[in-house]
């Protein structure tokens, strides 16, 4: 499946956002095209996870505009063209739902919610878990696995319906190596066969620095926005530990970190 | 109905336990259904709540003299919504918006039950009579449990996902206020088809006990649902049985059989993992 669209997958115009008088986003744009693998990153409290809520359509800018696929985010029609990985396995320990019935409920976005499966929608789902190398355990229920699979879970019920752009919050929090790797791997996958684009936000970006197209650095407004070499190049390592982040980014963007906090 | 009594063995072999049996086997279903989305939810005192809130629709139905059954389901209903939209808007916490309809709800059945004319007997209502329940009754019972199984069987993918992560269903369009008032009004449609069973003060049980029991044994999200309606039927078939053995409360025993399969399915459960059950594995299952 190739994208659809020509223009950028989302684009974000001069967005602001305040909790009461704490701002946390100022002037922030950003667009993301087709196919592109693009980090955002950040330290804690950056505005990273208000960006997102934006961007998904749960919060609404109180200045600027977003877009996806060239239409607000409350008035896209076609939702299974947006995945979603949320920041931490939400999956209650005593849920009695085995892993082939979570993802199933990704693909709901593309098959109709009120709709029974079709042949195709169990392959997707099917399809899904290849991609994270969980089909082995579809029948498993999904309250006794492990965090890091749990975690490939998701980001399989994610895949489910097919998105053009898949977003993901912190997704490997936590998370063994072996998952992360295992993770990687269906990212690139994601890209290479369906050309759909990607934005992951996350402290961890060791397992995909070798694989990603950009990095946007966040602090309440965008402090960088380019390819990973020429972050490398001012001397910033994608591996560095997110305690670090505030003072590499003061080094970085000196003339915004002291205005903007 | 057409051709009662039909012929069954003991202990339905007679018209009235008949008439018991279909409506406690439609309540049986259909109660466990909406249950599993509830249980899930942390929702599990809903269905208490709305029960006693639909106290005062059985003592409005008394005073209008119209029958309590649809009296108490607007009641019902309504108040589920409000719940609902309370719960919603977070600025009630759950237990206190229950807390409200439920003393208010019992209370105003009492109040009304008490101007009635008639000065009815409340108590059929609040722990069922099944063993009277008329042919027309039946009927209503019938239709209502239709309503519950063909609403779930659309919506049970789409509830699952909400159930799953609201937040992430948003994201993928699925009507997730619309999903969850469906459900509290679903809930109420039970209590007032169950009200001749169990009564509106043990209705929760039929749609809890028989869910915590299926999603100790049961494998996946589908057969746990339909294996505490499978529950449900067990319970109510044993329970209607011993009511007329030893001459009990017919919806007290019913809650009762529940309590008892929870119990045994849950040992059958411990064992079969080689280990003793306990108090946690009991009240939690094995997840």
């Amino acid at each position: 499946m190739s994208p659809t669209t020509a223009g950028p997958v989302l684009s974000a115009e001069g967005v602001s956002f305040a909790f009461g008088t704490q701002s946390v986003l100022e002037q922030v744009g950003l667009q993301l095209a087709p196919g592109e693998f693009t980090a955002l990153v950040g330290p804690n409290g950056a505005g990273k996870s208000t960006l997102l809520r934006i961007v998904l359509g749960l919060l609404t800018p109180q200045a600027g505009r977003v877009q996806l696929f060239g239409v607000p985010p409350r008035r896209l029609r076609d939702r299974w063209r947006l995945g979603y990985v949320p920041q931490r396995p939400r999956l209650a320990p005593d849920l009695p739902a085995t892993v082939e019935e979570v993802v199933g409920a990704g693909r709901l976005a593309k098959q109709g919610w009120w709709r029974r499966s079709r042949p195709a929608d169990r392959a997707a789902v099917g399809h899904a878990l290849e991609s994270v190398a969980l089909d082995e355990l579809r029948d498993a229920r999904v309250g006794e696995l492990s965090g890091g699979q749990q975690q490939r879970v998701l980001i399989a019920k994610a895949l489910a319906s097919e998105p053009e752009l898949l977003i993901l919050d912190e997704p490997t929090a936590g998370v063994d190596a072996q998952s992360q790797r295992l993770f990687r791997d269906s990212l690139v996958h994601l890209l290479r066969e369906h050309g759909a684009a990607v934005l992951l936000v996350s402290h961890e970006l060791g397992a995909v620095a070798d694989d990603l197209d950009r990095v946007i650095v966040l602090r309440r407004h965008v402090l960088f926005d380019g390819k990973p070499s020429d972050l490398a190049d001012t001397g910033v390592s994608l591996g560095v530990h997110p305690d670090d982040l505030p003072r590499w980014l003061e080094e970085l963007r000196p003339d915004l970190t002291e205005n903007g906090g | 109905m057409p051709g009662m009594p039909w012929p069954l063995p003991w202990p339905f072999d007679t018209t009235y336990m008949q008439l018991a049996l279909v409506a406690g086997v439609v309540v049986g279903v259909s109660a466990p259904l909406i249950g599993t989305f509830l249980v899930q939810k942390r929702l599990s005192l809903l269905g208490d709540g709305i029960g006693h809130v639909a106290v005062a629709g059985v003592g409005a139905g008394l005073l209008l003299g119209t029958a309590p059954i649809w009296t108490s389901l607007v009641v019902a209903v309504a108040a589920a919504l409000a719940i609902e939209w309370l719960r919603a808007r977070g600025r009630t916490p759950g237990d206190l918006a229950l807390a409200i309809f439920f003393y208010g709800g019992i209370a105003a059945g009492v109040v009304l039950a008490g101007r009635s004319a008639t000065n009815t007997n409340l108590q059929p209502y609040l722990f069922g009579s099944i063993l009277t329940v008329a042919e027309n009754d039946v009927y209503t019972v019938i239709g209502l449990g239709a309503v519950i199984v063909a609403a779930i069987a659309v919506t049970r993918r789409a509830l699952l996902a909400v159930v799953l992560d609201e937040e992430a269903s948003r994201v993928a369009g699925i009507p997730v206020a619309a999903l969850n008032a469906l459900l509290a009004a679903l809930t109420a449609v039970t209590v007032a088809a169950a009200m001749r069973v169990t009564g509106v003060l043990l209705v929760a049980a039929l749609m809890v006990l028989p869910v915590a029991t299926s999603r100790v044994l049961a494998g996946s999200f589908r057969s746990t649902t339909l294996g505490a309606a499978g529950v449900g039927v067990v319970a109510v078939v044993l329970g209607l049985a011993a009511a007329r053995e030893w001459a009990l409360a017919a919806g007290g025993s019913i809650v009762l059989v529940t309590v008892a399969l929870f119990a045994a399915a849950s040992v059958a459960a411990a064992l079969r993992r080689g280990r003793t059950p306990d108090a946690g594995t009991l009240l939690s299952g094995p997840g």
